[in-house]
């Protein structure tokens, strides 16, 4: 990153980066002309794919209106920082701000509660805020994680917490369907595929536990205000492509780490169609490319997806400006997109479905956060049709959420599976915890609708993990090979 | 004044703390091991208060929580880099070490005398003045409490950053 110096006369920004003395590349005749009569601005400017930081002096007089119009826009998750701070906030900046809810599991809770009681806290911040669930072992299939559900369940009675217990499914899922997060929040859960909320339009991100010790007892957190990296969508998907194709080549694309703490806003008119099961799939994977966050400007969809889940809400427009600054901008066309799958043992790892036809598959597992919802079952059972699955695999089916569950229960869907061959489990995370049940033996290979593939994720680290599409899953349960769902 | 620690790009939490310590929880017990095998006269040698200055993605890896705390039990304060990983960004915070950015690191030698005036968002090296990015005076104090739990016992109600605490 190269620093230079430009003496700007008017302001890019209202509030960039502040300090007190003159950095350097500031020409020593106007570093001492200028000194302690103002400020400089440190500044950071995108020139193609390189950031350059630049210095100025702030002038102390009005700003001409005309130049005030040059001025840069804010992304959307600027703007939702700026309205929770209730001034203006921009990338890079870390500051404290209030959470609006907060998710904590059977697996992270625990280690959360006893940091809270570290930080000698002793009442939660807003025991309306907090949303309690099991999901990853569930029911209790050892005695430690009985112990942990003990531990939660007397953490929520004493705190006024509603506890949704074992009963309603996977965190991620529970917390968009029941409400507990709309579009302009800031939500946290101690999980890192918290960024799924940004369907609705929301920032949220994963953290530690530690962190969410601290959000229990103070409602805030600190946040870096992620820069923005936009991914432009558009074009129409083939028959049986869809979002979790379209995410899975972005991954790809952008590369494991390619958005390190940044968010991703996806955008464009293949997105605008998209349904909110869509939009779930894809910020859900927005952390496996490093991702603070996922986000999806708040539209109709969004609005009439609120409407049965918070009582009174009205629509607001929340979107970046046309001159926000963005990280990267990035086109992609779906067009022509191919069912994607990410092969062992990373998510980025992905590939059109044609180079991996054929493969041997031991296990399919349709469900998880990631593409468990009532529209992945309907995607999944026009795929079967009236076939039945392959005897040489096992089919396991795991909606995400008890009412994912109904919808698909009440269609017909459920005893479809069943009858085809598959076991339908109860909600909850299934294989994809990698603990619980259903994993894999050493050089076995399963086939995942989920968000994970690494070395070990559903079992013995000697077994590998494809990731796809429902219909993909669907197609390749039928054959017992990796298939493309479109010559099904 | 203190001593430059120069270490360059993508230092993994593996490098800052080999994975055979993790059993180790005390600080000054993973600060004998601190980037043992890449570094091993850093253990030996640090003062406190020395800086460790670092090319792009310092910290990346894992999340354990081991490597800050083991650069911290060396005595180590602060470390400058061009970015930091994300994880380690917080963790850094979260146990009571200042990372800091600044984008000149490159400038910076190993072994070089540094003065860090933090609050003024400047380095001085060499009678040369470097910029660093300001972070926030909740961040400080979280720092100088030696961590986040510590800084939460001590805290009423958490300082939201509306204009005037900024």
């Amino acid at each position: 990153m190269s620093t230079f110096f430009i003496p700007i006369i008017w302001a890019p920004r209202t509030d960039v980066t502040l300090s007190t003395s003159p950095p350097e590349r500031v020409p020593a005749f106007f570093k001492a002309s200028m000194r302690n009569t103002c400020e400089w601005y440190l500044i950071k400017l995108k020139k193609n794919s390189e950031t350059l930081s630049c210095v100025s002096p702030k002038l102390h007089y009005p700003i001409p209106p005309i130049v005030l119009r040059l001025s840069m826009g804010a992304t959307i998750v600027e703007k939702i920082f700026s309205s929770k701070c209730s001034h203006k906030i921009q990338a890079g900046q870390v500051v404290m701000a209030p959470v609006d809810a907060a998710m904590i599991h059977d697996i992270t809770g625990p280690l959360a509660i006893q940091k809270f009681y570290e930080m000698k806290g002793t009442q939660v911040f807003d025991h309306k805020k907090i949303v309690m669930l099991f999901d990853h072992q569930v029911p209790a299939d050892s005695i430690p994680a009985a112990e942990n559900h003990v531990y939660m369940r007397k953490f929520a009675r004493d705190q006024g917490i509603h506890n949704y217990d074992i009963a309603e499914g996977v965190c991620h899922q529970v917390v968009v369907e029941k409400g507990h997060v709309a579009p302009g929040e800031i939500v946290v859960g101690a999980d890192s595929h918290t960024c799924m909320y940004g369907a609705v339009g929301a920032f949220a991100t994963g953290i530690g536990s530690t962190d969410m010790g601290f959000v229990l007892k103070f409602g805030a957190l600190y946040f870096r205000v992620p820069e923005t990296i936009r991914a432009d969508v558009y074009g129409t998907f083939q028959n049986r492509v869809g979002a979790k194709d379209l995410i899975l080549s972005i991954v790809a694309d952008i590369g494991a780490d390619g958005a390190t703490y940044k968010a991703i806003e996806f955008f464009g008119d293949t997105i605008q169609q998209m349904d909110m099961a869509g939009r779930m799939t894809c910020c859900n994977m927005a952390i496996e490319m490093g991702a603070k966050a996922g986000i999806v400007p708040p539209d109709a969809t969004t609005w009439k997806y609120m409407k049965d889940r918070r009582a009174g809400i009205k629509p607001f427009e929340l979107k970046s400006d046309s001159n926000a600054m963005f990280a990267e901008q990035r086109r992609y066309d779906v067009s022509n997109l191919q069912p994607q799958v990410a092969v062992p043992h990373n998510v980025d790892l992905g590939v059109p479905v044609s180079k991996v036809a054929g493969t041997h598959i031991d296990q399919v597992f349709i469900g998880s956060c990631t593409n468990g919802r009532f529209e992945d079952f309907v995607e999944a059972a026009e795929v079967l049709g009236d076939r039945t699955f392959s005897p040489s695999l096992r089919v396991i089916i795991i909606p995400a959420s008890r009412e994912e569950y109904l919808k698909t229960l009440k269609a017909g869907l459920i005893e479809k599976f069943v009858k085809a061959g598959a076991l339908v489990e109860a909600p909850c995370c299934g294989p994809c915890m990698g603990g619980a049940f259903g994993l894999l033996a050493p050089g076995e290979v399963s086939l995942s609708t989920s968000n994970r593939n690494f070395r070990g994720r559903q079992g013995s680290t000697d077994a590998k993990v494809y990731l796809c599409s429902p219909a993909t899953a669907a197609a390749s349960a039928i054959t017992g090979e990796i298939t493309d769902p479109r010559e099904m | 004044m203190m001593r430059v620690w120069k270490f360059g790009d993508n230092i993994d939490t593996d490098a800052i703390i080999p994975g055979r310590f993790l059993t180790i929880y005390d600080e000054k017990e993973l600060a004998k091991h601190a980037f043992e095998g890449i570094r091993d006269d850093f253990s030996r040698l640090a003062h406190d208060w020395d800086i460790i200055v670092a090319g792009r993605n310092f910290g990346c890896g894992s999340s354990r929580e081991h490597a800050p705390l083991a650069i911290k039990g060396v005595g180590i304060r602060i470390i400058l880099a061009q970015s930091f990983a994300r994880i380690f960004f917080r963790n850094a915070i979260n146990v009571g070490l200042l990372p800091l950015v600044c984008p000149d690191t490159d400038k910076i030698k190993d072994g070089s005398l540094i003065v860090v005036k933090e609050r003024e968002g400047i380095v001085l090296i060499d009678g040369k003045e470097y910029p660093v990015e300001p972070v926030p005076e909740f961040v400080y104090r979280i720092v100088e409490a030696a961590g986040l739990v510590e800084y939460a016992k001590q805290l009423k109600e958490a300082p939201i950053c509306t204009k005037s605490r900024l």
